[in-house]
């Protein structure tokens, strides 16, 4: 399956993977992000249960204390 | 556009801002500077001396609360501005109503997981507004990685994304200020984009 994830494409084994499997696959191990799928925010709860398709749009930001 | 056509423009929108330490502070500055109609501030914390290495208060303040410094700094600046505050800590509960109204949201927490509460509020409970969130400001230089990245029309991050701040990478005033202006140049590249509502 192929996805767009932050605006570069990406290839991974199978047919759906989940928002955890990504993170963990991607090595993005800081805790504190902000995930959103095709616009949709995903909350850090339902990161086990949130599907991501074949040609799927992937967002992912890390949130850096300091202000 | 002429400066007085954008002030003229700019004049009906109302843009919050949540916490007033280096970013809120120095953003709202910017903000009411360019002609904003109405600010809304929101902070729980008073003015202490450490502050002033990077936020937008002066000595005599310590001590004061900063919704009531920066209101008073901001008159200042523009005497014209409605700058409306709500003190106390922001939570999930409270953020959709003290920010319902604003055309734009500033985030300027200081703390990261206060910053993933309001992402998640305002995305959740004040859908379609434009929320512009600061990642990435703490120490010195590297002016080269500091930018705007828009992951969509209501979510935009500004600064470095990967520069945790703490007590060896303090804020600083100049890259805290950039950031900080980054979010303002946002809010009015956002605006000027837009129509008035009518309220």
């Amino acid at each position: 399956m192929k996805i767009i994830l932050n605006g570069r494409e990406e290839e991974f084994e199978g047919e759906t993977i989940s928002v955890s499997e990504m993170l963990v696959l991607k090595k993005f191990s800081f805790r504190m992000r902000i995930v959103k799928v095709n616009g949709r925010l995903i909350s850090r709860d339902d990161y086990g249960s949130s599907v991501i398709n074949d040609g799927d749009i992937v967002q992912m930001f890390y949130l850096m204390s300091g202000g | 556009m002429k400066l007085s056509e954008i002030e003229d423009h700019l004049k009906n929108f109302r843009v919050g801002i949540a916490g007033a330490g280096g970013l809120g502070s120095n953003c709202a500055a910017s903000l009411a500077r360019t002609g904003i109609g109405t600010l809304v501030i929101a902070d729980f914390d008073r003015v202490e001396q450490s502050n002033l290495s990077r936020q937008y208060y002066f000595p005599d303040q310590t001590g004061m609360l900063k919704t009531e410094a920066l209101k008073e700094n901001l008159v200042r600046i523009r005497p014209e501005i409605n700058v409306l505050t709500f003190q106390g800590k922001l939570d999930r509960e409270n953020i959709p109503s003290v920010f319902s109204g604003c055309d734009v949201i500033v985030e300027a927490f200081d703390r990261s997981d206060m910053k993933e509460m309001i992402v998640e509020s305002v995305q959740n409970e004040l859908p379609g507004i434009p929320l512009i969130v600061g990642s990435g400001l703490a120490g010195w230089g590297r002016n080269e990685i500091l930018k705007l990245r828009k992951i969509d029309e209501t979510l935009y991050i500004c600064g470095d994304e990967m520069t945790e701040a703490s007590d060896d990478l303090p804020p600083m005033a100049p890259r805290v200020g950039i950031v900080a202006n980054l979010q303002a140049n946002t809010v009015v590249e956002i605006l000027l984009g837009i129509s008035p509502k009518t309220r």
